[in-house]
C-alpha cells in the first residue's frame, strides 16, 4: 500500500471524568508500518486513551485523525482488540462466533453472517493455532486461549491500524510467542499496531516506537532512543508529580463546596 | 382431577393462550436483559411505565390506543436514560440508581392513577396482579371467531418481538458481548440498549392489563436465566426461553386450577402460578442443568475429592515405606494420618485395591509395585513443587502447604519443565530425596 498519510494522530487529547484528568493534553503521531508500545504504570489513563481514540468515550478536548480522517470515517480500517477481562466468557457464544463479529462492521446492519464469513474465521482461528477449538464454547477456553481468539478476530478485521489493549497480560509463553509472530507478520504486510503493553523486559524486542504515557505523555519515539532508564524512571516515579498534586487538590475543592 | 373436566377452550384456552403470549413476549427481549446483566432493568421499566399510562389516561380519557403506547414507551426510556444519569452523577452503583428512578416513578403512578380514578375506570391492583382470568369477556369478532382483545394485542407484542430479536440478532449478540468491540464497528451500543428498553416498555404496557406486573417481570427474567443454564448457544437459549415461558404458563393454568381443589379451595390467581411454576422450572434447571447444574457439580467435587484422597493415601504409604520399606498400616492409622473419616478411608481403600494400587490383609494395607510407582509420581510432584516454590522466593514456611495442593495437578510434562526450572538438587528444601521418575512414560506427547 502506497499510503503515506500517519495512520493516527493525536492532538491535544484530554479526557476527564468528574472534572478529574485521566489523559491530559496527549499529542504524538504514529508512523506507518509501525508497532508502538504504551507503556506507563495502572492508572496512567493507557486504556482510556484507546477508547478515546475510538470514541468510546467522550473527550474533553482535542482531536484524533485516523488515516487524515476523522474517526467515524475510517472506523472500518482500525481493528480493535479489547482487554480480555472486559468480557464475560460465560456468555453462549462460540469461539467461531467471537471471531465472526469482527466481520460485522462489514457485513452490516440486519444481514446475516454467511457461510464465507463463518470460514474466514475459521481461516483466522487457524492461523492463530486454536482452528481446533472453533465450535467450543468460550467459557472452556483457558487464558491464552481466550487472547488468542481475540487476535483471530483482530485479524478477519482486516484492518491497517490496530489497537490492543494489553494484549500480552496473564498469557503463556506459548500465546506470546504466536502473538508477537503475527504482530511482526502485521508490520510486514504495512500495518500498523498501537499495543498497551506491561513486560517491561520485552518492550525494546517487540516495539519499533513507544509512547511513554503517566496521565501525559513523558516521552516518546523510536525505542532505542526514547525507552531509557530515566524516561522510565519519569513515568513510574513513585511521587505525585506537580500534575497529580493540582488534580487532587481541584477534586477535593469540588467535593468540599 | 375432575375440575379439569370442566375445561372449555373457548375460555381456558383462551386463558392459556394469552398467558403464553404474554410469556413469550416478555422472554424473548428478557434474554438479552439477561445476558447484558441488566435483568433488573426489565423490572424496573415495567413498574415505571406506569406514570406514562396514566398520563396518557388523563389526557385522552381512553384506555387503549396509540396515546397508552406513546407514554409507556416515554417513560421506559425515561427510566433508562435517569438510570444512568443518577449512576454517573450520583456515585451510586446501577442497582440503587435504578431502585431509586423506578420506585420513584410507580410512585407516581399510582397518584396520578388514584387521581384519575374518578374519570377512568382504572384499578391500581389490577395493574399489579392482572386479571388473566377475565380474557375472555372481553372479546372482538373476526369472521365468526370471537377472539380476545388481549389475545390480539399479545399476540402482535410476540410478533413484534420475535421479529426485532431475529432482525437484529446479530446486532445485539455483538452489542451484548462486547460493547466496546460493537460501538468501534459501528453499532452503537447505545442506540440498541434503548431500542431494546423501547421494546421492554411496549410489553410491558401490553401485558399490564391482562397479566399484571408479576407475571410480566418474571418473564422478562426466569425463562431466559433458566435457559442459559442448558444451552451454550445464542440461538438455543432464546428459543428454550420461549419454551420454557410457553410451558409455565400452561402448567400455571392447569396448576391454579387443580392445585388449590386438591385442598378444598377454590382456583387460584392463574398469573402468580404461571409465575410460581417458573420459578419452580428454573429451580428444577439450577439443581439438575448437565454441566452447572448442583447435583453435577456436587458429584464432580466429591469424585476431585476422593481422587485426591487416594493420591494422599498412596503418597502416605510411600512416605512411610521410606522410613520404613514393606509396612502395612491399619486403616485406623491411615485415617488419622490423611485427616479423614474412617468411612471415606475405606472408601478410597477399596477404590484402590481395585485398581491395583493396594494390597490388603489382616496387618493392614500395603502399596503394591503399581502403587509404588503411582505414588512415587504424586510425592516426585510434591517435592520438584516444593523446590521449585523455594527458588521463587517463597517462605519456606509456607510452600508444603502449596504443594499439597499442586501435587494432584502436576502431569509428567510438567513435571519434566519444573525439573529444568527448579533447583536441579536431587533433596526437596525438607532434606527429602525427590523420587526418580519412573520411566513408564514418555516426555514426548
Amino acid at each position: 500500500m502506497t499510503d503515506t498519510t500517519n495512520p493516527l494522530s493525536v492532538q491535544d487529547l484530554t479526557v476527564a471524568w468528574h472534572r478529574k484528568p485521566v489523559i491530559w493534553d496527549v499529542q504524538f503521531d504514529v508512523a506507518p508500518g509501525q508497532l508502538v508500545g504504551i507503556i506507563g504504570p495502572n492508572g496512567a489513563g493507557k486504556s482510556t486513551l484507546l477508547k478515546a481514540i475510538m470514541d468510546l468515550v467522550p473527550k474533553t478536548s482535542g482531536r484524533i485523525e485516523v488515516f487524515g480522517a476523522p474517526w467515524k470515517k475510517n472506523r472500518h480500517r482500525v481493528g480493535y482488540v479489547p482487554q480480555r477481562e472486559s468480557v464475560d466468557w460465560d456468555f453462549p457464544v462460540s469461539v467461531l462466533d467471537v471471531v465472526t463479529m469482527g466481520l460485522y462492521g462489514r457485513i452490516g446492519w440486519f444481514r446475516p453472517v454467511r457461510k464465507k464469513h463463518r470460514e474466514a474465521a475459521q481461516r483466522a482461528l487457524e492461523r492463530v493455532g486454536i482452528g481446533a477449538l472453533a465450535h467450543r464454547q468460550i467459557s472452556q477456553l483457558s487464558g491464552g486461549q481466550q487472547q488468542r481468539t481475540f487476535l483471530a478476530r483482530a485479524l478477519v478485521q482486516e484492518a491497517d491500524l490496530y489497537l490492543m489493549d494489553e494484549p500480552f497480560a496473564a498469557v503463556d509463553a506459548a500465546t506470546e510467542q504466536a502473538i508477537v509472530e503475527i504482530l511482526r507478520e502485521m508490520r510486514t504486510a504495512g500495518k500498523t499496531a498501537l499495543v498497551i503493553h506491561h513486560d517491561l523486559h520485552t518492550v525494546a524486542d517487540y516495539f519499533d516506537s513507544v509512547v511513554l504515557l503517566n496521565m501525559r505523555v513523558v516521552a516518546q519515539g523510536p525505542t532505542g532512543i526514547v525507552f531509557t532508564k530515566e524516561n522510565l524512571e519519569r513515568t513510574y516515579g513513585g511521587r505525585l508529580t506537580l500534575l497529580e498534586e493540582a488534580t487532587e487538590a481541584m477534586r477535593r475543592r469540588e467535593r468540599s463546596l | 382431577m375432575n375440575i379439569l373436566s370442566q375445561w372449555d377452550w373457548s375460555y381456558d384456552g383462551m386463558i392459556v393462550l394469552a398467558g403464553v403470549l404474554c410469556a413469550i413476549a416478555a422472554s424473548l427481549p428478557g434474554n438479552f436483559l439477561v445476558l447484558r446483566r441488566i435483568s433488573l432493568l426489565g423490572d424496573a421499566v415495567s413498574h415505571a411505565v406506569l406514570p406514562g399510562l396514566a398520563a396518557a389516561f388523563l389526557i385522552t380519557h381512553s384506555r387503549s390506543g396509540v396515546a397508552v403506547l406513546v407514554g409507556a414507551v416515554a417513560a421506559g426510556l425515561l427510566t433508562a436514560v435517569l438510570t444512568e444519569w443518577i449512576r454517573d452523577t450520583g456515585k451510586v452503583d446501577e442497582g440503587a440508581s435504578m431502585g431509586v428512578v423506578f420506585t420513584t416513578l410507580f410512585a407516581l403512578g399510582l397518584v396520578m392513577i388514584v387521581q384519575a380514578a374518578d374519570s377512568v375506570d382504572l384499578d391500581p391492583g389490577c395493574v399489579l396482579y392482572g386479571v388473566l382470568e377475565a380474557t375472555p369477556l372481553d372479546t372482538v369478532a373476526f369472521g365468526t371467531f370471537e377472539i380476545p382483545r388481549v389475545v390480539i394485542v399479545l399476540g402482535s407484542v410476540v410478533v413484534m418481538n420475535a421479529v426485532f430479536v431475529s432482525l437484529f440478532f446479530k446486532e445485539l449478540l455483538i452489542s451484548s458481548f462486547d460493547p466496546g468491540l460493537a460501538t468501534s464497528e459501528g453499532f452503537s451500543a447505545r442506540v440498541l440498549h434503548y431500542l431494546l428498553m423501547i421494546l421492554v416498555a411496549i410489553t410491558a404496557v401490553a401485558s399490564f392489563e391482562a397479566a399484571g406486573n408479576i407475571l410480566v417481570v418474571a418473564m422478562f427474567i426466569v425463562p431466559p436465566a433458566t435457559a442459559v443454564l442448558l444451552t451454550t448457544r445464542l440461538s438455543h437459549m432464546i428459543v428454550l426461553s420461549a419454551g420454557l415461558a410457553a410451558a409455565s404458563a400452561v402448567l400455571g393454568h392447569l396448576s391454579a386450577l387443580t392445585i388449590p381443589a386438591l385442598f378444598g379451595f377454590r382456583s387460584t390467581s392463574t398469573a402468580g402460578m404461571m409465575t410460581l411454576c417458573s420459578g419452580l422450572i428454573f429451580l428444577v434447571a439450577a439443581l439438575f442443568s448437565p454441566q452447572t447444574g448442583m447435583i453435577v457439580t456436587w458429584i464432580r467435587r466429591q469424585r476431585l475429592a476422593m481422587r485426591i484422597l487416594s493420591e494422599d493415601m498412596i503418597a502416605l504409604l510411600f512416605r512411610l515405606e521410606e522410613r520404613l520399606p514393606k509396612q502395612s498400616v491399619q486403616i485406623d492409622t491411615l485415617a488419622q494420618g490423611l485427616l479423614t473419616s474412617r468411612l471415606r478411608t475405606r472408601i478410597s481403600v477399596a477404590r484402590q485395591k481395585f485398581r491395583g494400587y493396594l494390597l490388603v490383609s489382616a496387618d493392614g494395607v500395603c502399596l503394591t509395585e503399581t502403587g509404588r510407582i503411582a505414588a512415587a509420581a504424586v510425592v516426585r510432584s510434591h517435592r520438584l513443587w516444593e523446590s521449585y516454590l523455594v527458588t521463587e522466593g517463597i517462605d519456606a514456611e509456607l510452600i508444603h502447604r502449596q504443594a499439597e495442593k499442586l501435587e494432584h495437578f502436576t502431569d509428567r510434562s510438567l513435571r519434566d519443565r519444573l525439573q529444568k526450572q527448579g533447583s536441579k538438587s536431587e533433596i526437596d528444601p525438607h532434606g527429602s530425596p525427590i523420587p526418580e521418575e519412573t520411566d513408564r512414560q514418555t516426555t514426548q506427547e
